[in-house]
């Protein structure tokens, strides 16, 4: 076992495997789980949709498909699915339903053989986060919109699942939420944080077995839909917990683990290196945090009516705001730091690129942080919009929990500075604590590691106040 | 000098101000989809009115923390009276549908000494010191 503790106190191997629980386990091997999942959630998406689409161009917080998508599921994948069951959401999410189904002729059973549609190979240039990236930052140069009127909400969401079905007839398998699906790139960046992990057990065991099921599928389980090698996998990031590898693999030597937080980050391997597109996405993530604090819970009118699109041109200058904050601003002031870092560091053996992407990670831990914070000031004021809307869900004056009449009610929002002041402290002493390891994965002396480590620290310290700022300055 | 000067500051940090609790009266002007001034300033202690105004359709008034709220309409203002006894920022919001934009009208109330901000900053720094010093102590030893 490691001797490396997470802040002294939590071995960085230590793990609690969930599925040594026999119920546990025959859940995850059974072929209905997570089918049942996905279909539940595909009646709330076919209730979304519908109350989208009725719910016209109108106030969207009596909406059902506003409050449900935007202030349900988006708080409780921050707050909790990501940072704890890593990509979760992925396990249950209906969107690719169609698709699945489209492949493989069945909903329920396992098919043999090639699976239907064109089954094309994913081009090797867009393997990566890029559209994810791009397509995300998109989306939210219309969060002013999406975020409000049920009938933006409709479009969006009825956009993707067309998406995902179109991708899957021309692409093989799950291409669509490898590389495309916007909610994909920043749950598969933020999982690497995730309290959890499935992995194989016992990499003897793999060995031994040559077939290996879990990519080539059997009649218990398709091979990984998500087309990682489950055998050896090393980090969260692509792999969307669909469970077919605990299905498929005879020896039952696939487990989902607790795990200490964070623990993906030190990943670097020639199988899984850090790259320049996941560096990015923690900038747009970040970026976008700032951009929409500012937007949704500023007191500012001015950037509201901008973001609003009050006028075209203030529209514009928002979206070119947004665009060159997250894709040149703010990435152009860590590279300014990473330069420093390298400068400090008198290393010439370490490259600036280098530095800039690995460092990028230690942005991972705070800017989960920071949407925890910031899904705070969600949920607190808003959740109880959530109690009318379950009980008038297509605002026809129904009352099915007997709540459709309860007034809006903030909740605890009194404490919320102190909840978000403890949370940024929280993950601000995570991103320092990998901060810190990373460091010392690049420069393998240790006086240029800590020379290295300090203008990032630097960094993540004024982001740090500069969060602090907004949400209790 | 030196110990004078830590007394004020510590005397201010922990919110022991100088300052007289007063009488203070703010009229907020309320528009979709924002209030004018949008932050609000004041001492713990001042006895606080806040007159709304509405300057389109009905909004509404709520603060956070305190748990006050009142409504204004076109041509009937509303009214908060309080004493601002809880240090801190907090959020006022508008309380009544009043377009889509409606959840995200807020404005800010500060009332000072901002001890939640201090302290948090503090430990931030006291952090990032200590997380630049360790190493270099544990050099040195």
């Amino acid at each position: 076992m490691s001797k490396d503790k997470l802040f002294g106190l939590i071995d960085l191997d230590w793990r609690f495997e969930i599925t040594k629980f026999k119920p546990i386990r025959a859940l995850f091997k059974s072929r209905w789980f997570p089918l049942l999942l996905i279909i539940a959630n595909l009646f709330i998406f076919v209730v979304i949709l519908v109350a989208g689409l009725m719910g016209g161009y109108s106030a969207g917080n009596y909406n059902f498909g506003i409050m449900l998508v935007w202030i349900l599921w988006w708080v409780m994948l921050m707050l909790v699915l990501v940072p704890v069951f890593s990509r979760f959401w992925c396990t249950m999410c209906p969107f690719p339903v169609f698709s699945d189904w489209f492949q493989r002729g069945k909903l329920f059973g396992v098919r043999l053989g090639k699976l239907e549609g064109l089954n094309l190979r994913w081009p090797k240039k867009f393997r990566n986060m890029w559209i994810m990236n791009i397509g995300f930052l998109v989306t939210t140069f219309f969060s002013g919109f999406f975020t409000v009127r049920p009938l933006a909400t409709f479009i969006l969401l009825g956009g993707i699942i067309l998406l995902a079905f179109i991708i899957g007839l021309v692409f093989e398998k799950r291409n669509f939420c490898l590389y495309v699906c916007p909610v994909s790139g920043f749950q598969g960046l933020y999982s690497q944080f995730a309290a959890s992990e499935i992995r194989r057990i016992d990499p003897e065991v793999c060995a031994k077995h040559p077939v290996k099921t879990c990519f080539t599928g059997n009649e218990d389980g398709y091979g990984c839909p998500w087309m990682l090698t489950p055998f050896n996998f090393e980090k969260n990031t692509y792999c969307g917990m669909c469970l077919e590898c605990f299905k498929s693999c005879p020896h039952d030597n696939m487990a989902f683990n607790l795990r200490p937080p964070g623990v993906d980050l030190l990943i670097d391997t020639k199988k899984s290196p850090k790259g320049l597109d996941e560096a990015y996405k923690a900038f747009i993530m970040l970026g976008i945090a700032i951009m929409f604090y500012t937007a949704f819970q500023g007191p500012w009118g001015g950037f509201k009516d901008m973001v609003r699109a009050t006028t075209a041109k203030g529209y514009f200058t928002y979206v070119a705001m947004h665009a060159s904050f997250n894709l040149l601003i703010l990435p152009g002031i860590f590279l300014f730091f990473s330069w420093l870092s390298k400068l400090f560091s008198k290393s010439q053996e370490v490259t600036l690129k280098r530095i800039f992407i690995n460092f990028a990670y230690t942005l991972i831990p705070l800017g989960l942080g920071i949407w925890i914070g910031f899904s705070l000031g969600i949920i607190m004021p808003n959740g109880s919009y959530l109690l009318h809307i379950i009980s008038d869900p297509f605002a026809w004056g129904w009352n099915i929990f007997g709540t459709a009449n309860l007034p809006w009610t903030p909740v605890f929002t009194g404490l919320m500075g102190y909840l978000q002041g403890v949370t940024l402290i929280v993950f601000y002493l995570f991103s320092l604590n990998y901060g810190n390891r990373i460091a010392k994965q690049l420069f393998p002396d240790p006086d240029q590691a800590r020379r290295a480590w300090m203008p990032i620290l630097t960094f993540l310290t004024l982001i740090t106040f500069i969060f602090l700022w907004l949400f209790l300055g | 000098m030196k110990k004078i000067l830590a007394l004020v500051l510590i005397l201010l940090f922990f919110g022991i101000s100088f300052s007289f609790a007063e009488d203070r009266t703010i009229t907020v002007k309320a528009k979709k989809f924002s209030y004018t001034p949008n932050k609000i300033e004041v001492n713990k202690g001042d006895h606080v009115t806040i007159r709304l105004m509405s300057e389109d359709v009905t909004h509404g008034l709520f603060i956070d923390g305190y748990g006050l709220n009142t409504k204004a309409h076109p041509g009937s203002d509303g009214s908060i009276s309080f004493v601002a006894n809880k240090t801190g920022k907090y959020a006022f919001r508008c309380s009544v549908t009043c377009g889509e934009f409606h959840p995200y009208m807020v404005g800010n109330l500060i009332v000072g000494p901002n001890h939640r901000f201090y302290f948090f900053g503090l430990i931030i720094l006291v952090i990032c010191i200590g997380s630049a010093a360790i190493p270099l102590l544990k050099r040195k030893s």
